[in-house]
């Protein structure tokens, strides 16, 4: 390899707190940085952007102006970045990786489109994932699977696999996802870098399109805890667009980094270790657990006994849920239309048929099926009332631990189509994720080693309501000890 | 629980989606299995055990009701599959 190109290598590996001292130093600009994240973009095999953005270049010229004329706005600014396409962006598609929004160019920006670009981040594009956020693979987009970075071979998961395959390919800073039921964390697990999933409200989801409205939050995926802390401090906050953001005061998130393990009460949970858990994984688990105990981590076994009965309850609300949300794809106000049709209830369900994919479909007959007249109790109404037992079981633990540690997903990485022919199978796989967005609580992803094929392997931190502080303390002392 | 064809027929029609037989034949499997699945609810205890909606509770948020110019006509209608002049066009819905 000659020296021009490990350079760049080097440059595009760099974090973003990094690139921010590189722009600050002035050894870069913007616009070398958006180039060369543009260049890898056009070279990648991955599929992780459905759109790039043709105005990059001009937003990083202008970070760089506003550099060179003393007037940088922050850590971010001039920081290239690419989004989930499932946020809305004023004039640039924004698809939702389906038929049904293939051509959609929204009149507005979601709040945290918004938010980074006033902080000076450059948009690079938005990414690949599953059709309307609903999977645990990237495969299913109108556009095409995500491909894993680590193993072209293999799924990057999902929902957000563009944007955890964006950053494990050094194709952006940092992105942003969405998390229903583990869509940040499992896919930034498969990927080898960090998730985070804040608590319910702590981020506006204005502009978001909705899957769950109960379930879903904005998550940033990074290189480290540094930039999570960044760009949480960036996008976090009350949001007059968004009655569910929550106005609760917002902590420096860069101070939570430097507080050490020590005396941080950690609890593992047992029903998340056992059966169904693979033995490589369970034991990086164990390893990371070890790791922060040498570090003056108190570290215990503790119960969530209603675990079980969490995967079942997800699916449940978060279809009842979807079907009510993508009612409105109609084909009359924006969105695909189909081609032939001779009245307005034809228009609609040929639109709806055709626009949708199979998983979206599945979930809204699903969810039609759980609210109908008849099964309304048995199925909405009870996997709401688990849903009290299970954050019962949280806030009974949250009283001895100031976070939870367990496997982010069971499994590492499978094989493209490998679970094809059983959606059940794909569903089973979410158990370590979707308590979290029952209960509404903050997690993270980090990485935890690799399994004996060498892919990554995702541990999960978990944290009572706002504790988002806590978990990147213990994440920053989990980077520290897997150095040292 | 069975989920018949009937059933698919008919949750189908108040989804408004139009499926093929194939579609309705996999799709009464799947259903039923994952319907199988969530039935692993009806075992908890759940007397008198109130149902949560939101995880965070946030009460409703007020505002004043102020004047505030609104998005322009002319770019929310760039979307619309089928226009005329300033409305969204569908097909005719009364006789």
């Amino acid at each position: 390899m000659n020296q021009s190109i490990s350079a760049a290598e080097e440059l595009a590996a760099l974090t973003a707190h990094d690139a921010s001292c590189r722009l600050a130093e002035g050894t870069v600009s913007s616009v070398q940085l958006t180039q060369l994240m543009l260049d890898r973009i056009a070279a990648s095999q991955n599929n992780a952007f459905i759109t790039v953005n043709p105005k990059a270049l001009e937003e990083a010229a202008a970070a760089d102006a506003r550099r060179q004329k003393g007037e940088a706005r922050g850590p971010l600014d001039g920081i290239p970045m690419a989004l989930k396409d499932n946020i809305s962006t004023q004039g640039l598609r924004t698809t939702c990786a389906s038929r049904m929004l293939a051509e959609f160019v929204p009149p507005y920006s979601a709040t945290v489109a918004r938010r980074l670009s006033e902080a000076g981040c450059v948009l690079l594009g938005k990414l690949n994932m599953d059709e309307f956020a609903m999977g645990s693979t990237s495969e299913n987009s109108y556009f095409g699977p995500v491909r894993n970075p680590r193993d072209p071979q293999r799924i990057a998961g999902g929902s957000s696999g563009g944007s955890a395959a964006a950053v494990a390919e050094n194709l952006a800073y940092f992105t942003l996802g969405s998390d229903t039921g583990g869509s940040v964390r499992q896919p930034a697990a498969m990927c080898g870098v960090m998730g985070m999933k804040p608590t319910y409200g702590r981020i506006s989801r204005y502009g978001v399109v909705a899957f769950a409205s109960s379930l879903d939050q904005i998550g940033p995926i990074t290189k480290d805890a540094q930039d999570c802390a960044l760009v949480l401090n960036a996008i976090a906050g009350k949001d007059l667009y968004d009655g569910s953001s929550l106005v609760n005061p917002l902590p420096d998130y860069l101070d939570a980094l430097k507080d050490g393990a020590a005396g941080l009460r950690i609890g593992i949970p047992k029903e998340y270790m056992g059966e169904g858990i693979s033995e490589e994984v369970r034991m990086a688990v164990e390893r990371m657990a070890g790791l922060l105990e040498a570090q003056g981590a108190i570290v215990e076994t503790c119960s969530l006994p209603r675990t079980e009965y969490a995967l079942s309850a997800y699916y449940v609300i978060s279809s009842a849920e979807a079907c009510s949300n993508l009612g409105r794809y109609d084909g009359v106000k924006y969105g695909y239309r189909t081609q032939a049709y001779a009245n307005l209830a034809e228009m609609i369900e040929k639109t709806r048929s055709e626009g949708f994919g199979d998983e979206v479909k599945r979930r809204i007959l699903l969810g039609t099926y759980t609210l109908s007249a008849g099964y309304f109790d048995a199925y909405y109404k009870r996997a709401q009332q688990a849903r009290t037992l299970i954050m019962e079981d949280f806030r009974k633990v949250f009283h001895q631990y100031d976070v939870l540690l367990t496997p982010t997903s069971p499994v590492t990485a499978w094989t493209l189509g490998q679970k094809h022919a059983n959606p059940l199978e794909i569903y089973a796989m979410d158990v370590c994720t979707v308590s979290v967005n029952v209960a509404g609580l903050p997690a993270l992803s980090l990485p935890c080693g690799t399994d004996s094929q060498g892919l990554p392997i995702g541990a999960q931190f978990i944290a009572n309501t706002l504790g988002e502080a806590v978990l990147l303390r213990a994440a920053a002392a989990a980077e520290k000890g897997g150095r040292a | 629980m069975t989920i018949t064809i009937e059933t698919v027929q008919h949750i189908a029609h108040l989804a408004k989606l139009q499926l093929s037989e194939t579609e309705m034949f996999r799709l009464a499997d799947e259903m039923e299995k994952i319907v199988g699945f969530a039935d692993k609810l009806s075992e908890l205890d759940i007397e008198g055990v109130k149902p949560t909606t939101h995880a965070v509770a946030v009460q409703n948020v007020l505002r004043d009701d102020e004047l505030k110019p609104s998005y322009d006509r002319e770019k929310i209608l760039q979307n619309a599959p089928e226009r005329d002049a300033a409305c969204f066009l569908v097909p005719k819905v009364v006789e």
